[in-house]
């Protein structure tokens, strides 16, 4: 993919243009984002014609800031449909057919058709290219018999990113394929999982017999590994990559603001020192995890991101478990107390409105971060061998047929 | 900020890279390491004549190259990394720093364009017996003797103080805090070099006794000084940040290559892991220093920026040094390895211009928190 110029300046016009047409205070926003991908403003590192102007991510932030200078309307909510634009877009460009570009992209984009990602499954979490789930073909459609689970959304979505395996006898990467699932085709069963907050953002998503057109598949029969990881790149930047782009902003805020409002007296002077001491060192690395971000975003060319994005992605997880466990102690025994029951909710998006205990949600919420997207174990293996060029560990499971591999239940 | 190198950025860094390859390879480092003085004339005299890195921010008309924070922390970046031996940081840095921030115009067409060129060393000596790089603590007095004034008492810790040709002084005169300049060789100036942790890097006890000296700032000088302070913690924070880079970079070929039971030790998860993250931390503390680098060039005062990255910058630098020893098991602990210099060197500038925790607390103060 070519890397386009575009200057800052044409880049500002082209918002204001965009605002002049269609206001987010006036229109819905559908309609707004709609106009922000025929504007070639959606993603700019996407090609032009499918939401982009083919230049970097970096000159995302443009855009954002110079939309935030004529509207007060939230118009960049990434977590309207998080797995369809930050994993899902970009797979669908890279390895979609033609029509599925054509048709796809632009509602993934507005919000209007919520994705899914089918990987996780029972035996095979952070070993996906173990998973078990059947596809066969039979003449035009192929069938599927399996089971997903930690299926993020999938009791709303409209399209599902299935990895099953077509082939058995073959090694476990050489033996997958990967398709794109209408999640309303009979034979999918969706059911919820609670997680320790209380809610299920999660599911458990059977497939019995489930029949998919054969034009639904993504790359070839055979090749679901190589589009696996393109989703997989894209999923550590979606997650650890989007972070907060102001200063002072996401978790670190909210835990500065809760010191900041502190009782007189609520700790001992003693306590005050280590406790500033500590949130200090939390706001020093959350900014540079912005930073990081960021100077990340400028570095990268148009296309998927490489290796290093688990740089950003261990960082995210690993401090943002550890500026929560800060803010429970900042409330005191305030933190003890809890939403009564655990309300046992099925949120509908990743936006996080009219949620209580914000701060003890969180805290909660914070354990997945480094367990979803790939653990920090697993990060911090890709880290070693992809970035750094470290030996991998000796495995049995490699050029094995994948039925030939021990497997837990 | 988009930390956005240009083309000629990129060009200074492999120049400078190319050159303390070969000027400073490890042998050059331990023979100067092991010598008084503690750096190399000549190359010294070729940093001016061939690269323009003596007066890198020395602006054109006094002789240097005109260039910023950016560019110097380019070269402190890649002197870090081999753990270049000499008075760099004293003389292009601070006493730089120092002259163009607080000296009257005519201290810096005196000392500048010698300072450019490598004719003459500098030095800022503001540290006092406590060791403690805080304005506030100065004790030194200068006293007014008719048109001359005359500084006595000691200060300490003093970068590269015992073989800096001009030394400028921060002392207490009856307006406030004042610079002075003062000779090598005035009367009643005795210089000790000290025993370093860090032999890589020098410094000296100065005691002064009715020294004559030349005041160079015209008012207050806290506020200059305060700005010298921005300047120095952030390129000592490039400078970690190349260190740092340097100790991954080690563990990781030697992981690659080490082998126990049968196997490299890179490929066990307890190395692998401790190399990604120094990895991320190293990351960071890139983000930390050219961040602080770049916020000066834009015009800030820098405080904020330079109190992030040189705790963040200390903090991975040593850590990145402490288990480049561990992975490099009992050779890591070797005087023959080049790990111990590089944890020791890792070790002094963490304490040196105030530790981490130190500039937390600034930080702190600053954001009201
Ligand atoms: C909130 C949430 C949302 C999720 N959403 C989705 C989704 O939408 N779609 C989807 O497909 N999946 C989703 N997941 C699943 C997620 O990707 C997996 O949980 C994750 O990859 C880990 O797999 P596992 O749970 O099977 O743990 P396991 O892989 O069994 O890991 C157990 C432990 O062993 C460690 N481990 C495993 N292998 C190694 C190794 N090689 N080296 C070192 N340590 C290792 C792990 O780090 C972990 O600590 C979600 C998970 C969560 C928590
Ligand atoms: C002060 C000192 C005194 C000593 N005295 C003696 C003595 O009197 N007699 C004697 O026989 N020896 C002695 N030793 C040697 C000492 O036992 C070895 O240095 C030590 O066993 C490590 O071996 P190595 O140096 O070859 O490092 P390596 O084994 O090469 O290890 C390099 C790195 O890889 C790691 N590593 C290696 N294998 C694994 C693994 N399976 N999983 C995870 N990480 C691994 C290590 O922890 C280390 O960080 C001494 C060492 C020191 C430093």
């Amino acid at each position: 993919m070519a890397q386009r110029e575009i200057s800052e300046e044409d880049l500002r016009k082209r918002v204001r243009a965009l605002l002049e047409e269609a206001h987010p205070d006036k229109v819905d926003q559908f309609t707004f984002r709609g106009k922000l991908y025929d504007y070639g403003l959606a993603w700019v590192h996407f090609p032009e014609g499918f939401g982009g102007l083919g230049v970097s991510p970096g000159m995302q932030a443009v855009i954002a800031d110079e939309l935030s200078k004529h509207a007060k309307t939230h118009y960049d909510d990434m977590m309207i449909n998080a797995i369809g634009i930050g994993m899902g877009a970009p797979t669908v460009l890279t390895h979609g057919t033609d029509w599925m570009r054509k048709t796809l992209l632009r509602r993934i984009f507005t919000g209007e058709d919520i994705w899914c990602q089918l990987f996780s499954e029972p035996g095979s979490g952070s070993d996906v290219a173990g998973l078990a789930t059947r596809a066969t073909r039979e003449g035009d459609y192929w069938t599927v018999n399996g089971q997903k689970v930690w299926t993020s959304l999938a009791h709303v979505s409209k399209w599902g990113m299935l990895l099953a395996r077509t082939n058995p006898d073959a090694p476990k990467h050489a033996g997958m394929s990967y398709f794109l699932l209408d999640m309303q085709s009979p034979g999918v069963e969706v059911r919820p999982l609670h997680q320790i907050t209380g809610e299920a953002e999660f599911n458990e998503v059977f497939l019995t017999d489930v029949k998919i057109p054969a034009d639904r598949l993504m790359g070839r029969e055979g090749e679901g590994w190589k589009v696996a990881i393109t989703t997989l790149m894209n999923e550590r930047t979606a997650i650890g990559g989007g972070g907060p782009t102001r200063r002072g902003a996401g978790s670190i805020g909210v835990l500065i603001n809760l010191w900041k409002s502190r009782e007189q007296g609520q700790f001992s002077p003693d306590a005050e020192i280590l406790l500033r001491d500590r949130i200090t060192k939390l706001y020093i690395e959350a900014e540079l995890l912005r930073m990081t971000t960021q100077r990340g975003k400028a570095a990268r060319k148009a296309g998927n991101p490489g290796p290093e994005g688990s740089v950003v992605k261990l960082a995210q997880a690993e401090l943002n478990k550890r500026i929560w466990e800060c803010a429970m102690d900042v409330m005191g025994a305030d933190s003890l107390i809890y939403e009564p029951g655990y309300k046992r909710r099925r949120p509908t998006s990743r936006a996080r409105e009219g949620r209580n205990s914000l701060t003890k949600y969180q805290f909660l919420r914070a354990r997945a971060n480094s367990i979803e997207g790939g653990t920090s174990e697993v990060m911090r293996n890709i880290l070693g061998e992809r970035v750094l060029g470290l030996p991998g560990e000796p495995r049995s499971d490699k050029d094995v047929p994948w039925k030939q591999i021990p497997r837990s239940a | 900020m988009d930390f956005a190198f240009t083309h000629e950025h990129e060009e200074l860094r492999q120049t400078v890279r190319r050159f303390m390859e070969n000027e400073s390879s490890e042998a050059t480092v331990r023979t100067l390491m092991e010598t008084e003085p503690g750096y190399d004339r000549r190359t010294w005299e070729r940093m001016a004549s061939e690269l323009s890195l003596l007066g890198l921010m020395v602006p054109e008309r006094h002789g240097g190259a005109g260039l910023g924070p950016v560019e110097l922390a380019i070269a402190m970046e890649e002197m870090g990394r081999v753990l270049f031996c000499g008075p760099y940081l004293a003389s292009a840095v601070l006493a730089t720093g120092a002259l163009l921030h607080g000296a009257d115009e005519a201290a810096q067409r005196k000392l500048l364009p010698a300072i450019a060129s490598g004719k003459s060393i500098a030095t800022v000596a503001v540290t006092e017996a406590a060791g403690k790089w805080d304005l506030a603590s100065v004790a030194m007095r200068a006293t007014r003797v008719g048109s001359e004034w005359k500084l006595s008492g000691v200060k300490d810790y003093v970068l590269d103080g015992h073989l800096a040709d001009a030394l400028i002084v921060a002392a207490k005169a009856d307006d406030g805090l004042a610079l002075f300049q003062v000779e090598a060789n005035a009367s009643g100036l005795e210089r000790h070099a000290l025993p370093t942790l860090d032999l890589t890097r020098k410094m000296a006890r100065l005691n002064f006794s009715s020294t004559p000296a030349t005041r160079i700032s015209a008012g207050e000088a806290t506020g200059a000084l305060k700005q010298v302070m921005a300047l120095g913690v952030t390129m000592l924070a490039a400078e970690q940040v190349g260190g740092a880079q340097r100790c991954l970079e080690m563990s990781t070929e030697y992981a690659k290559t080490r082998l126990q039971f049968g196997r490299p030790i890179g490929s066990f998860q307890a190395i692998k892991h401790k190399c990604a993250d120094m990895l991320v931390e190293t990351e960071f503390a890139r983000s930390a220093a050219y961040h602080a680098a770049f916020a000066i060039a834009d015009g800030e005062d820098g405080f904020e920026a330079a109190h992030l990255a040189k705790s963040y910058c200390s903090e991975s630098y040593f850590h990145a040094a402490a288990e480049n020893i561990q992975i490099h098991g009992g050779m890591g602990f070797t005087w023959e390895h080049p790990a111990h210099l590089y944890f020791k060197r890792a070790r002094a500038s963490s304490i040196l211009f105030g530790d981490p925790s130190e500039h937390r607390l600034q930080l702190a103060n600053i954001l009201e928190l």
